[in-house]
């Protein structure tokens, strides 16, 4: 699950302009991007898509991020997926719960998109850019 | 020193910052100058009846004399020496000190309680940092919107064939954004502006400003009683409203006069009381210690020992911060639901006193029959009477000041040196 040649993401974050130039820099590299806002939709959704990556928010609607990311680790065919959560709580223990909960790496908010896509290359394997005739 | 020989030393520092001579307190009090005199230091004791003259005379309260205010002064300034052992402060020395230079005594006593007050203060605002839902939504709030300027200003930046719509796009998402920031900027600077405003209501623990201001009116809990303002924080508001809630419900259960009648007829016996008016046993217990000039005290703690509410009695010592001493027939009641405690005491000497205690505990399903139990003890503190003869149990009132030195409940050394009794 999510360790194969797959260029899904699947974007969980209830911002729409943050969801926005996420989607657009990681589609300009290639990556196919799903986004959604409903936090309590996220587990199906993962399920569904056999992303190679989640990107979870930690603060949403219908279910904490820290609650998708228990019930992705919970889930036989969701519990190996990369995770890379994103928050604007910076604080230590925000960050020792996610990792305590299986987060594969932790950004906080204000990030770059540089650096965010660095993130998804090194969680993803060091993917490739397959798009860059996109851009 | 005896706490009598304290009340000379309060007296004369009294009437000479009152700037009144000793031979005309003397006359306004109805006794001899020299009389007074030996009073003033210390080498007579005073009746009730000339220190309630002498105290009149001086525009004062005889309670500003009493055994009480010199005891809890010595209380304070022994708390004060175990908060920093390290100084070397010579605790067991409190009351010669309090009795030698009583304004530097309050001074000290006042600058630990300000110091109590000033590091609950701390620890309540490290605590709204951390914890505030609304300074967390506000920074939540701050940082999402930057974090959406960010990634969109960064693409307009290093996108060089961004198309005219996209580049459309993320011109509306940043103003949007920039609206979002400025908003969120303003809801920050207005919590910051409101906690500035609040700093003070929290500086003490709701529990300690709802007790100052019950102490204030006396502990009457009867209708009436309002001149007190209310206590500044909304929590000690909240606790001193349900206080009296609870004692409307006391009452209204055990009616004024036919409460007094039982009284006086069946003694201080919560028990008694209790089945007589079809209450509960607590409820006989605080209808007792908060009739109005009520000398009971009155204790309660959860099922942890921790102590929920503390209306002192004279010469019972409360802790102010800390646990309590683990001899307090409360503590016996809380091992025991449902089982009366009744205990003869003795508090330690100096000043020591005796009274009687009598312990209940109660208990609460609130979560049903699988859930929990919780449980409230009691303890009433009452004077005992001469009559009470026999053994009584040599408690104190916490360890930390604490001067009893052979005791098995012990559970931290003392900062007082050390005395068999």
């Amino acid at each position: 699950m999510g360790t194969g040649q797959s260029r899904r993401v699947l974007l969980i974050e209830d911002e729409p302009n943050i969801a926005e130039a996420i989607v657009f820099i990681l589609s300009r590299d290639g990556w196919e991007v799903t986004h959604i806002a409903d936090g309590a939709a996220a587990p199906e959704a993962a399920r569904r898509l056999d992303p190679a990556l989640v990107i979870l928010d930690h603060m949403l609607p219908g279910m904490s991020g820290l609650e998708i990311l228990i019930a992705l680790r919970a889930d036989p065919l969701t519990a190996a997926v990369p995770v890379l959560m994103l928050t604007a709580k910076g604080l230590p223990r925000d960050r020792e719960a996610a990792e305590r909960a299986g987060a594969s790496r932790f950004m906080t908010k204000p990030f770059s998109n540089a650096g965010i896509l660095a993130e998804v290359r090194a969680l993803t394997g060091g993917g490739t850019d397959a798009a860059a005739g996109q851009r | 020193m005896t706490p009598s020989a304290l009340i000379g030393t309060r007296l004369r520092e009294r009437r000479l910052a009152a700037g009144i001579r000793q031979a005309d307190l003397a006359a306004g009090a109805a006794i001899s100058p020299s009389y007074l005199n030996l009073i003033e230091h210390n080498r007579r004791n005073v009746t009730p009846e000339v220190l309630e003259r002498l105290a009149a005379a001086l525009g004062l309260s005889a309670k500003e004399f009493g055994d009480s205010e010199p005891a809890a002064l010595v209380a304070d300034l022994r708390a004060a020496a175990a908060t920093l052992p390290e100084a070397g402060a010579e605790a067991e020395r409190a009351e010669d000190l309090a009795g030698r230079f009583p304004g530097w005594a309050r001074l000290i006593a006042q600058l630990q309680t300000n110091n109590a007050v000033l590091r609950q203060a701390v620890a309540a605002l490290n605590d709204r940092l951390g914890h505030d839902p609304h300074l967390s939504s506000a920074l939540h709030e701050l940082l999402s919107a930057l974090s959406a300027v960010r990634a969109t200003a960064e693409i307009l930046v290093e996108t060089e064939d961004l198309t005219p719509d996209w580049q459309r796009r993320f011109h509306l998402n940043l103003h949007h954004d920039s609206a979002r920031l400025v908003q969120g900027a303003e809801t920050l600077i207005s919590w910051l502006d409101h906690s500035e405003v609040e700093t003070e209501t929290v500086a003490a623990a709701p529990q300690d400003e709802f007790e100052t201001w019950a102490a204030a009116r006396g502990w009457s809990a009867e209708p009436g009683g309002d001149d007190a303002p209310w206590p500044a924080s909304p929590a000690a508001r909240d606790l001193a409203r349900a206080w009296l809630d609870q004692a409307g419900r006391d009452r209204a259960a055990m009616p004024p006069g036919a409460f007094e009648a039982a009284l006086d007829e069946s003694g201080p016996d919560p028990a008694l009381l209790a089945a007589r008016f079809g209450s509960d046993v607590l409820a006989a217990m605080r209808r007792i210690a908060f009739l109005p000039d009520s000398a009971a005290g009155l204790v309660l703690c959860d099922a942890s020992g921790t102590l929920l509410f503390r209306k002192p009695a004279d010469g019972f010592s409360l802790p102010r911060f800390g646990a309590a001493c683990p001899l307090w027939p409360l503590f016996a009641a809380l091992a025991r639901p449902g089982q009366p405690v009744r205990a003869l005491v003795a508090t330690p000497a100096p000043g020591a006193r005796r009274f009687i205690c009598l312990g209940f505990c109660e208990t609460r399903q609130p979560y049903g029959f699988d859930g929990p139990e919780l449980r409230t003890a009691a303890m009433l503190i009452l004077p005992a009477d001469p009559r009470d003869a026999g053994a009584a149990i040599a408690l104190g009132p916490t360890c930390r000041i604490c001067p009893r030195a052979p005791c098995p409940a012990r559970r931290e050394p003392s900062i007082l040196g050390t005395a068999a009794v």
